[in-house]
């Protein structure tokens, strides 16, 4: 038996070229363990046949010394990238029989390079949710508990089920998406590094549509190098997304650079909002003391507009997804419920195969944009972006890298009830802002609270800057010292 | 600004989404917190503030006019929850 | 929005029961771009394949798809708005024009409304026996046309064929400057003709490649604009004539009696020449026009502008110029002859070192009666610019008379035969030797004796003699050769 509880991407694509162990044992040993970990709703769909096939094929490449640059490694999809002839549903009724006849660039990427498919990952429905819990397949549960509690917990979300597949050790990496903070926060949750590259850099292409203009991909792993390794094959560009940009992708790995001595760090005073748990803004000044011990400045710098960028964002996703979304009509593919008349059969088709959360975006977006409403929302909402963007720019003059919390809290309850959506929504406060201007940003996990469980330190980067992320991010790696797995709680015995 | 029930009528109208009647006052009552939450916007001057709709600076790639698609009928309608001779069905349209 | 143009003299009024109206017209053109492929994606555009065969996966909008345009729509478009000496802008942007159609896939079609590609323009139209128009252009953008309904083939159920969806269209619009149904086709007619002389649309109209939007309202002169009605999709320039004569005269109609017009959308039926108001309800739309964020913005150089420029063809009203000054052609017949490219370069073709008054009369008449007899365009015609460029040679040097040539065109258009091929086969060519005439016309006089005698009393009578002669020659005698030998012997003056 491979242990692969304690193995991380990069030692497993090592293992793989040492011939200590073989793609098809990997892989049926991952298999194994994803049978086992029903508990955690991490997967909507494995694919055993498509994952043994393929690790042959790897086996079979690794023995003629053909190998790819990620030959073998055992991969997991969040099932809002469209797989050729393996259901894609999103999260969501309406697609629950969905097969693409097509690829996304992303995974077929991944694949060129090697990589074997174990299955597709469950999320938020559409990717509209912060907990996981508005998938119609059910929540994924977090693999961590509060200490003598064994309340069920959230990973995070909407890529809940891609941290959990990679903090359960249900995979050696996962994809995953973010809008709002999609990849970040369950990171965090989950003590998992979740990083999300700069709008542009991944092809969006093939990938299920939330919010165009903020939507951007990347890989959920265990270690900022395995993060490295994962975001240089999905990335580069794509002539079939317009808003794909044409810059060579460096090699993240080897750039990776310890010595961070003059580095400038920037302290944005208005990520200490009211509601920081006290652990975590503790767990932040430590975050800052690593890297001043390591040679950087630190400086306090200003992010005026922060506040706004919740509410802007609440504005500008719902527009983008309620268009977005048009396209689940019941015509050419996806649940319809038939109807003698065309609108109910339009209207019964989207109502019954969207939930609530997915509906009321759709229902807040077409008001924004709609006659008389569009100059005070969602205009208002474009100019608010704007100056969150130019904060930003104005920050990365002094400094090379942002360092934040990227969660106010740690995870919460499944089923925890909110007073209102607008109380859900702050979870995502410290993540927006940067989607809001495009940039990249890595959340690593920092440390556990009082309660023993992982909290995440947030870097946001330049444009393109992912190579400092990865860097500073290895630096905080070090100092905080080796993580702990969860205890396998869901393996029944 | 308020969402009252005429107004969630005619947004779930145009968004084709069935809401039943007694949705009406809980929707309307969500997105009105929404909206009051989302009004904070208007404590920022915005004037002369250029809308930023792309966090893209570039100009849009331009396409050589060739034919590389198409032909794969198969793929288009395999999903489809009503077909007949390669069309897509619907319930019948009176213009 | 309603102005009172004082600028405008009145043109046109109709009389209705009571008062003398004035019909304002403005016309949405909708023409089908000229190109390989779609605006936004690589599958064919060409007419009448099979349902489906040109859809690709973004044409159906399936989950995860992004646009990409088409350089040659864009090109064309702005070719086609240096035609109408528009203003070319720099930067355009597409939107999301928001609505649910069955043949609409994405459940919004790609147009462009704050910044179109081309801003105002100017049309001239002439007519025959009237002063000239300019019709001013409002904007031209590019748009996604949609697919194809079909509501007859069952009781229950409409067919959709996305084949067109996607092809790129150029939405033209007028400023209401149009004041009758003749002035509106005349529009049309010359658009079309600027059209096709650019390459940009083919304006075949019953292929629906150029289809009108027509708005309509009526006023008493000098009062501000009416409430107007828009009659969709119109697809011929007949249609659209009718429609409008319909349209206003069931306005004048209601007005007088009292009523009001509703603002409305109407559809023209040509099997009634009626119009009728949709059934489904045009005003329950709100479009939530925003800004497509799968796409950038079109930045164009003023290179780029300036390279199409230089590629611009000649133009109608420049070639109709060029006519008039160094063919000196009247007016009307250059306007007929640059109606159509084929046509004016059929003539400049026949017409070089050639009689010019011949040219234009045989082109302008017996050419273009027969083909519209045949109902064959010129560039399908038998008749070929060398042919008709010989069979004028032989009038010219006499072989042939007006009449034989006659004889002989029709043959060609049967045969497709050269004409001096015919002449020599049929023994066609025209006696013009005095010697041989004076045997038939001696012969004509020994046998009418009585006939002889009457023409000293009646001198008309000579058309008769003439008549004869022709017929005893089968028509190859020079007539004015007859007429001299005729005067000659019979003695008259």
């Amino acid at each position: 038996m491979i242990d692969i509880k304690n193995l991380n991407l990069k030692q497993i694509r090592d293992g793989l070229q040492n011939k200590s162990f073989k793609a098809i044992e990997l892989t049926e040993t991952y298999l194994n363990e994803i049978d086992k970990a029903k508990a955690l709703n991490a997967f909507i769909t494995v694919t055993p046949d498509k994952a043994i096939s393929m690790a042959k094929e790897s086996d079979n490449r690794i023995s003629k010394n053909e190998s790819r640059n990620l030959e073998g490694i055992p991969l997991s999809i969040k099932d809002l990238y469209c797989t050729k002839n393996v259901r894609t549903t999103a999260g969501s009724k309406i697609l629950k029989n969905f097969i693409p006849t097509y690829e996304s660039t992303i995974t077929n990427n991944l694949w060129s390079d090697g990589c074997v498919m174990l299955g597709k990952l469950n999320n938020d429905e559409f990717a509209m949710g912060s907990s996981n819990e508005t998938s119609y397949f059910g929540p994924s549960i977090n693999p961590w508990k509060r200490k003598n509690d064994d309340m069920p917990l959230v990973p995070g979300g909407s890529s809940g089920g891609s941290a959990v597949a990679v903090s359960g050790s249900l995979s050696a990496a996962t994809t995953a998406t973010d809008t709002g903070g999609s990849i970040r926060q369950p990171a965090s949750f989950t003590g998992t590094v979740g990083m999300k590259a700069t709008y542009g850099r991944c092809s969006r292409w093939g990938v299920v549509a939330f919010a165009s203009s903020l939507d951007q991909a990347g890989p959920i792993t265990k270690t900022v190098v395995d993060s490295a390794i994962m975001l240089k094959s999905m990335a580069g560009y794509d002539v079939k997304d317009s808003t794909s940009i044409d810059l060579s992708v460096p090699d993240y790995e080897t750039n990776i650079n310890k010595n961070i001595k003059g580095k400038r760090i920037g302290i944005p005073g208005e990520y200490k909002i009211k509601g920081l748990d006290a652990d975590i803004e503790k767990n932040w000044e430590d975050g800052i003391s690593w890297l001043k011990s390591e040679g950087a400045e630190i400086i306090d710098i200003s992010l005026p507009h922060t506040k706004y960028a919740l509410p802007a964002y609440y504005i500008i996703a719902p527009a983008e997804a309620s268009s977005n979304l048009a396209r689940y009509d019941g015509v050419r593919y996806g649940e319809r419920v038939h109807r003698k008349d065309l609108d109910e059969m339009y209207s019964d088709s989207r109502s019954d195969g969207f939930g609530e959360e997915v509906r009321r975006r759709i229902l807040m977006g077409t008001y924004v944009l709609s006659a008389g409403y569009y100059d005070a929302y969602y205009l208002k909402a474009q100019k608010t972006r704007k100056l969150i963007s130019n904060d930003f720019d104005n920050a990365f003059n002094t400094v090379d890298a942002i360092m934040t919390p990227t969660t106010p809290t740690t995870a919460f309850n499944i089923g925890k009830k909110f007073d209102d959506p607008v109380t859900m929504y702050l979870n995502d406060m410290l993540t927006v802002p940067v989607n809001m201007a495009g940039l990249p940003a890595i959340s690593i996990p920092s440390g556990l609270d009082k309660d023993g469980l992982p909290m995440g330190l947030q870097l946001i980067g330049k444009r393109f800057g992912e190579d400092d992320l990865f860097s500073i991010g290895s630096v905080i790696e070090d100092c905080r010292g080796t993580f702990p797995n969860p205890a396998q709680w869901w393996i029944e015995k | 600004m308020s969402i009252d029930e005429k107004i969630v009528k005619k947004i779930a109208t145009l968004s084709r989404i069935t809401i039943s009647e007694n949705e009406i006052t809980k929707l309307s009552s969500e997105l009105n917190s929404i909206i009051k939450w989302v009004e904070q916007l208007n404590e920022i001057d915005t004037t002369d503030v250029v809308p930023m709709t792309s966090n893209v600076n570039n100009t849009l790639h331009l396409r050589k006019d060739v034919i590389s698609d198409g032909n794969i009928v198969d793929d288009i309608l395999s999903n489809a929850p009503m077909t007949e001779d390669g069309f897509f069905l619907v319930p019948k349209v009176i213009e | 929005m309603s102005e009172i143009i004082t600028t405008n003299e009145v043109r046109h009024l109709v009389q209705g029961g009571i008062d003398s109206w004035e019909i304002i017209i403005g016309l949405e053109i909708h023409a089908q771009v000229v190109s390989n492929s779609k605006l936004f994606s690589g599958s064919s555009t060409s007419f009448g394949s099979n349902p489906m065969s040109q859809v690709s996966l973004v044409d159906a909008a399936m989950p995860g798809m992004l646009p990409v345009i088409n350089e040659e729509c864009v090109r064309q478009a702005v070719k086609t708005g240096l035609g109408l000496q528009a203003k070319i802008n720099n930067t355009s942007v597409f939107d999301r024009k928001n609505y649910f159609y069955p043949d609409l896939p994405q459940g919004y079609q790609i147009s462009q409304f704050k910044y179109p590609i081309v801003g105002e323009g100017e049309v001239a139209v002439d007519f025959k026996d009237k002063e000239s128009i300019v019709v001013n252009i409002e904007r031209l953008h590019l748009e996604q046309d949609a697919g194809k309904s079909i509501h007859d083939l069952s009781q229950d159920y409409s067919y959709i064929d996305l084949n067109r969806s996607g092809v790129a269209l150029m939405e033209i619009v007028t400023k209401p400057d149009l004041r009758s149904a003749e002035e509106a086709k005349a529009f049309v007619t010359k658009l079309r003709t600027i059209l096709r002389y650019l390459g940009t649309c083919d304006g075949n109209m019953e292929q629906g490649s150029l289809r009108a939007d027509v708005n309509v309202s009526v006023r008493k002169p000098g009062d501000a604009l009416g409430i107007r009605c828009e009659i969709k999709n119109v697809n011929s320039i007949r249609f659209i004539g009718q429609a409008i004569d319909y349209e206003a005269g069931r306005q004048i109609d209601i007005l007088e009696e009292g009523g009001i017009i509703n603002q409305e959308t109407r559809l023209f039926d040509s099997a009634t020449g009626k119009t009728r108001a949709m059934r489904s309800k045009e005003e329950a739309h709100d479009y939530r026009y925003f800004p497509d964020p799968d796409l950038l913005p079109l930045y164009l150089s003023d290179d780029f502008i300036k390279q199409v420029a230089i590629e611009l063809p000649e133009l109608p009203d420049q070639k109709k110029a060029r006519f008039i000054n160094d063919y000196g052609l009247t007016s009307y017949d250059a306007s007929i002859l640059v109606a159509d490219r084929v046509s004016s370069e059929f003539f400049e073709g026949v017409a070089k070192g050639r009689d010019i008054k011949l040219v234009v009369n045989w082109i302008t008449g017996e050419l273009f009666a027969s083909l519209n007899r045949l109902s064959l365009d010129i560039a399908n015609s038998p008749i070929t610019i060398e042919s008709l460029g010989q069979l004028i040679d032989l009038i010219s040097d006499k072989t042939l008379s007006g009449r034989l040539a006659k004889d002989v065109f029709e043959i060609m258009l049967d045969t497709k035969e050269m004409p001096k091929k015919i002449v020599e086969e049929k023994g066609l060519s025209q006696i013009t030797d005095m010697a041989s005439i004076e045997v038939v016309v001696d012969k004509v006089i020994l046998e009418n004796p009585d006939k002889v005698a009457e023409l000293l009393e009646k001198p008309k009578l000579i058309g008769w003699f003439v008549g004869q002669i022709m017929k005893e020659t089968a028509g190859k005698a020079n007539p004015a050769n007859v007429n001299k030998i005729l005067r000659d012997k019979l003695k008259l003056g």
